[in-house]
């Protein structure tokens, strides 16, 4: 008896590994498929059929190729500034937001609150989107990757819920003291809330990172391309339809084989590298966002 | 939230405290702060309130040139011709089929994965599993389709290996019959990890006790897990669940159109895609909004309801 529940669990155990173990391989086999690719000699790649378990031969020249493409530099240098003043405005806005949306006795409050919750259930749609973006003239402007998406309401009640958890009375003692509001902001509410900055700011950043088509219908001139729209490009432009794709096919870049993956690889780094020193923010991130639920 | 009754000695209000209206009086304590929300409330105005006033376009028929409140009226005109067009199944049917399929294989999947890390005892097993598949939800969407369209295409790693089984080798995303199951498959590869954050986080809030108890009446692991740990989560499922009830009609227009091409539109485009590729392709404004506008009725009434049943059946609800 004993001994059968013995097997019985150890098998369990088995079967609970091997899925887990095949998921792992599932989940990581293709981004090392495109790691192996990007480095492989090209020639012996384009001939090669099948899976690839190491790279055939090694050639650094597909990344050399990469990093000389002047429409990835510029997407870079686009992307950074989209990132950097994004985050900027997002961390602002949202702060101020929730910083007011925190405090108790504020007569509006609940109306604001039910007012901004409003546009999370609810939206005018694409192409009065379109039309607004247009209408305050920040169409064909890097901006309009940023300011039309000032604040993720999503993230709003997050940094609200974390403010409210801050003690009362820090803030009481601040105000007999003389401190207003910005003072309470700034040197009690902020310094307290390091943690929940932290998943913001990457919540932000993988956000404005990885977007691509608000750019795409916002953005004309191909010097103001973000990165993601330049890898749309050389990855699947000509299989999709798009508003940029017909246009100009003429000079998209002929691009062999490995310099596809090699882009993949310069494109994806950069995040996949931080990801794992910052993963527990983002865990943390979905357990404050699910408490409120 | 916050309590918006204002209690007395909280600073002294200007005037007669007595007669004061309470609106001077909150806004005599509280002005800065509805000053430092401005900006917030002028982004919400204009960057989403403006475009739901913008959304009348629908009845209209909107020219760029007469502007929003200058062009004609149409009444219901582009709704009527949405619902008596050839699309209007097409899009309802794939919408619905797409957003079905994923709840029926992505949901779960990651209600599973995570109980099959709570049942791993080795902590650096644990925790490589969970760094592992985390990590696709942070790859983007581009660079995630692009290497879709890869492997699948003709001499890709995944057609290669389908040709083992003796599939003919065409380009996948060309085949209207597999784009649905392109979509879900992959939706599944990025999203199973991130997702079963959530039901981990559940998991431990179970009682150890229970276990402590089964273990002594002999249950075995598998037990254990189907009849303790499942039911602990059940809750959180539940809220999950209702969640993407609401959403059925809500299917992101933007991996789908990072795959589709003309050849799959007939399995693959969606509402979404529709309006995308209406209204800023075709430049048809007012025809694109309606069906736009459509949609996000439809959207709103699926949550509420959703959110009412959350509430009768399951006591929480989002609002």
């Amino acid at each position: 008896m004993k001994r059968d529940k013995g097997i019985a669990d150890r098998l369990f155990e088995f079967i609970i590994y091997s899925i887990l173990v095949v998921m792992i391989v599932v989940t990581l086999y293709p981004l090392l498929y495109v790691l192996f690719a990007s480095f492989s000699v090209s020639g012996e790649f384009i001939t090669h059929k099948g899976f690839l378990w190491r790279p055939l031969g090694f050639d650094l020249g597909a990344y050399e190729s990469v990093l000389r493409n002047s429409g990835i530099l510029l997407g870079y240098r686009n992307t950074f500034f989209i990132v950097t003043a994004g985050v900027t405005v997002n961390l602002i806005m949202t702060a101020l937001g929730a910083y007011v949306l925190s405090r108790k006795n504020v007569l509006w409050n609940n109306a604001i609150m039910v007012f901004i919750v409003f546009t999370m259930f609810f939206s005018g749609g694409l192409i009065p989107i379109y039309l607004i973006v247009k209408g305050v003239g920040l169409l064909d402007s890097l901006w309009s990757t940023i300011i039309p998406f000032a604040v993720s309401t999503f993230n709003l009640i997050i940094m609200r819920t974390s403010f409210m958890g801050i003690p009362d009375s820090l803030e009481e003692s601040a105000k007999i003291d003389g401190a207003n509001h910005a003072t309470i902001l700034l040197r009690i509410v902020l310094p307290l809330s390091m943690p929940v900055i932290a998943v913001m700011i990457l919540y932000y950043a993988v956000d404005k990172w990885n977007g691509w088509f608000y750019a795409s219908v916002f953005i004309r001139t191909r010097e103001l391309y973000p990165l993601q729209l330049i890898l749309r490009e050389i990855l699947i432009a000509n299989s999709t339809d798009s508003l940029s794709a017909g246009a100009d096919a003429g000079d998209r870049f002929q691009l062999g084989e490995t310099i596809k993956y090699a882009t993949i690889v310069v494109a994806t780094a950069p995040i996949l590298f931080i990801y794992p020193f910052v993963q527990r923010f983002f865990v943390k991130g979905v357990m404050i966002g699910s408490l409120k639920g | 939230m916050a309590n918006a009754r204002i209690e007395p000695g909280m600073a002294r209000p200007a005037g007669d405290p007595k007669r004061t209206n309470r609106f001077a009086r909150d806004f005599a304590i509280n002005k800065y702060l509805y000053l430092m929300i401005i900006p917030v409330l002028v982004y919400y105005v204009v960057f989403h309130y403006a475009p739901m006033y913008g959304a009348v376009i629908a009845f209209k028929n909107y020219s760029p040139v007469k502007g929003i409140l200058g062009s004609d009226w149409a009444g219901l005109k582009h709704f009527y011709d949405f619902f008596n067009s050839y699309y209007f199944l097409r899009i309802l049917k794939n919408t619905i089929l797409i957003s079905l399929y994923t709840l029926l294989f992505e949901f779960p999947a990651p209600i599973l994965l995570a109980l099959l890390i709570n049942e791993v005892r080795s902590k650096a097993f644990k925790r490589t599993a969970q760094t592992i598949t985390y990590m696709p939800y942070f790859i983007s969407l581009v660079v995630i389709c692009g290497i879709i369209t890869d492997f699948t295409n003709s001499d890709g790693v995944i057609n290669r290996l389908f040709m083992l089984f003796g599939y003919d080798g065409q380009a996948m995303l060309q085949k209207p019959e597999l784009f649905r199951p392109i979509y879900v498959l992959s939706e599944i590869w990025q999203r199973v990890g991130w997702e079963s954050i959530i039901y981990i986080a559940a998991l431990m809030s179970i009682d150890m006790e229970q276990y402590e108890a089964a273990r002594i009446d002999g249950a075995s692991r598998f037990k254990q897990m189907l009849y303790i740990t499942l039911p602990g989560i059940l809750p959180t499922i539940a809220i999950m669940l209702i969640l993407r009830m609401g959403n059925l009609m809500n299917v992101g227009f933007e991996k789908i159109i990072l795959l589709y091409n003309p050849v799959t539109y007939e399995t693959a485009d969606v509402i979404s895609s529709f309006v995308y590729r209406k209204g800023l392709l075709e430049f048809g404004w007012s025809y694109s909004s309606a069906v736009g506008l459509f949609n996000s009725v439809i959207n709103l009434a699926l949550l509420i309801t959703a959110n009412w049943i959350s509430r009768r059946v399951n006591n929480s609800s989002l609002w």
